[in-house]
């Protein structure tokens, strides 16, 4: 029953207007991430200020690398959210950049010689399909997500590799640039933008908008309730009617498109698919995804902040490449950042929840 | 009080539920009306969750019947009672701690503006919403943002029962609110049960503790051991027999027989036994005349005409 909201006043409206800038910004996941870019960029400014990290052409490089680990991250963080995980990510990223170029690829060369936009359409819908298995194993076997996506992951990457190998004899194609359609699909996925000698990638723009559209839906839609409700509480949330298993469903789905959409990023820029390509990504995913405030267990996160997460992690990969340190450091920088950022994310949301 | 007057909203007619060769209740006839609390209590095994699990639409009765309006029902899930406005409130709540209050309180069934694919989420009216009917409650949230995770027991339960009257519950089952709080948390609970009432809603309330139950109830039924053991209106019952009958004329015999053993002559403890025995016989005084498979109905010295359903 609808009640008139006009007719009842509001006594304690300003009260609520009086609670603190600086306790409403802790309560926000993203705080610790948008801290850690400061800090992060702070950093390498300052250690590596001399070999120009603080330049336009750093900037693309840094925003050139964020852009398509953020676009796995923000549908990686709306799982999380949810209170799953997706593992087989980065084999999806192999899985449909390859499905596309067999399709594509001349009959000589082992492929099926289709025009280019069948073959997206075609990998898109295999790609549904994989996210969906996932999605389908996990509600019907109700066994921990991580488990299932984690056989997934080496059943689609080996699958990528057994097809592609016996179909055309190689891990690697190539010649997206000479099918018809090429055109339309270089101006929506391969443009780049110039500015004063630094290349800024569309991949960027894909990011900075998925990210909107995904904040405005997990924030402003029902569905972005219903996801924070599935990761909250699943029992209590399907008891007050949240469709928790189409919610899991439709954020697998999510997740495999998303590997889709940075692999035919990736296949118009470099011109090439590779069956082994996103093998790691799936990590660096859920690294971006907690740095940015989620919570493994679920039911808190924000897509801002695992777009943040991605910055961090190619500010970190930018900024070791700039200051010339040994790239073996790398990872050893990368796990610290996480459990950093974890630790913090900890601390934060403790602060959060008892103010 | 216009209650005695209203219609029953839920009605329940020599219910039964087995488990196997386990009998869970057994001909259990009560009445609910709207603008009433109906005190539901016993002991741990008297069967006081399968009758409100049974009430609200997890269980299916094994025998006889369930009304609501007057009219039979059969409730296949917890949605059918929904539906019916009959609403459950569990003690381990259905809410999210980490969720802000708003959002809990909207969650399966939040207000939308906009069309089609771009419907979305009126923040702005559930907060607005939310404030407000916590207001109407007597609950003065200082903001709709705060986590759940971050109310005390009390509150936490004031938002679920405030939830479930707005979204139109008439029949509101709390099983057992008051039961892990403080004495200033369970008061809290306990206005707001009577704000529900206030409002015309029929309020069931489980508990096993009679302080608790008698200042808010209106009826009371107590359940021992699977039965109605006696169904009384506030009238009819001073706070002092229902602590009695709470406690339990047998447990209270026993207890007295075995300090009796013990007692030999020692003065203090035949004094103590001299007390358990006159408290036992206080018990034995009131409807303790209810046979093993007796209907209700046959404590008509207690109860009001209508009150039970004579046989259904």
């Amino acid at each position: 029953m609808a009640t008139d909201v006009e007719a009842t006043p509001r006594v304690s409206d300003e009260r609520v207007r009086t609670t603190g800038l600086a306790s409403r910004l802790l309560s926000r996941p993203e705080l610790g991430a948008l801290v850690g870019v400061v800090l992060v960029y702070v950093f390498f400014a300052i250690v590596a200020g001399d070999k120009n990290f603080v330049s336009l052409n750093a900037l693309s490089s840094i925003l050139n690398r964020a852009a398509p680990l953020g676009i796995l991250a923000i549908a990686v963080a709306l799982l999380m959210i949810a209170g799953e995980f997706d593992l087989s990510i980065g084999s999806l990223l192999g899985f449909s950049g390859m499905a596309v170029m067999i399709f594509i690829s001349p009959p000589d060369a082992g492929g099926f010689g289709w025009p280019l936009w069948p073959a997206v359409g075609v990998a898109v819908v295999l790609t549904v399909l994989t996210g969906a298995i996932n999605g389908l194993l996990v509600n019907v076997t109700k066994l921990p997500s991580f488990i299932i996506t984690l056989g997934t992951l080496f059943i689609f990457r080996g699958l990528t590799i057994a097809v592609t190998r016996s179909l055309t004899s190689r891990t690697q194609l190539s010649g997206i640039d000479e099918i018809p359609g090429f055109e339309l699909a270089d101006t929506l996925f391969g443009t780049r933008v110039e500015l004063s000698g630094a290349n800024f990638n569309i991949t960027i723009v894909w990011w900075v908008g998925l990210t909107a559209l995904a904040t405005w839906m997990l924030l402003r839609t029902r569905i972005g309730n219903w996801i924070f409700g599935t990761g909250g509480a699943v029992e209590a949330a399907r008891n007050v009617g949240v469709p928790v298993s189409r919610v899991k469903l439709a954020l697998f789905v999510t997740t495999a498109l998303a590997a889709f959409l940075v692999a035919l990023l990736q296949v118009v820029q470099i011109n090439s698919a590779d069956a082994l390509r996103g093998t790691g990504m799936e990590f660096e995913a859920i690294i971006a995804a907690v740095v940015g405030g989620c919570l493994l267990t679920g039911g808190y996160g924000s897509v801002v902040g695992a777009a943040l997460g991605a910055l961090i992690f190619a500010m970190v990969q930018q900024g070791i490449v700039i200051t010339g340190v040994d790239g073996d450091w790398y990872q050893v920088v990368l796990g610290g950042v996480l459990v950093v950022a974890v630790i913090f994310n900890n601390f934060i949301r403790r602060k959060a929840a008892s103010r | 009080m216009s209650a005695e007057v209203a219609e029953a909203l839920l009605e329940t007619r020599r219910l039964s539920k087995y488990f196997g060769s386990v009998i869970a209740i057994k001909d259990i006839s009560m009445l609910v009306r709207p603008g009433t609390v109906t005190c539901l209590l016993g002991d741990n095994g008297a069967g006081k969750s399968t009758l409100i699990k049974t009430l609200s639409g997890v269980y299916e009765p094994s025998e006889g019947d369930y009304l609501c309006d007057g009219e039979l029902i059969h409730l296949h899930s917890p949605r059918d009672a929904l539906a019916r406005g009959i609403a459950t409130v569990y003690q381990d709540l259905a809410m999210i701690p980490l969720l802000s209050i708003w959002r809990n309180f909207f969650l399966g069934s939040e207000p939308t503006k906009g069309w089609g694919p771009f419907r979305w989420f009126d923040v702005h009216k559930a907060r607005e919403i939310t404030r407000d009917e916590m207001a109407k409650m007597g609950i003065d949230i200082r903001d709709p943002d705060q986590p759940v995770g971050t109310l005390s027991g009390g509150e936490r339960q004031s938002v679920a029962i405030a939830r479930a009257v707005y979204f139109g519950a008439r029949v509101l089952i709390l099983d057992e609110p008051t039961a892990a709080l403080g004495v200033k948390q369970a008061g809290v609970v306990l206005r707001y049960i009577v704000r529900a009432k206030q409002r015309g809603v029929a309020v069931v309330f489980i508990t096993h503790n009679p302080h608790h139950a008698y200042p808010v109830g209106d009826h009371f039924v107590i359940l021992r051991r699977g039965q109605v053991y006696g169904t009384f209106p506030k009238e009819d019952l001073a706070i002092e027999q229902l602590v009695q009958m709470m406690a339990g004329g047998a447990e209270l015999e026993n207890l007295a027989h075995e300090l009796q053993r013990e007692a030999g002559d020692d003065a203090e403890l035949r004094k103590a036994v001299a007390v358990l025995e006159r408290e036992v016989q206080a018990v034995a005084v009131e409807p303790a005349t209810v046979e093993p498979q007796g209907d209700a109905t046959e404590v008509p010295d207690v109860v009001p005409d209508g009150e039970i359903t004579p046989e259904g």
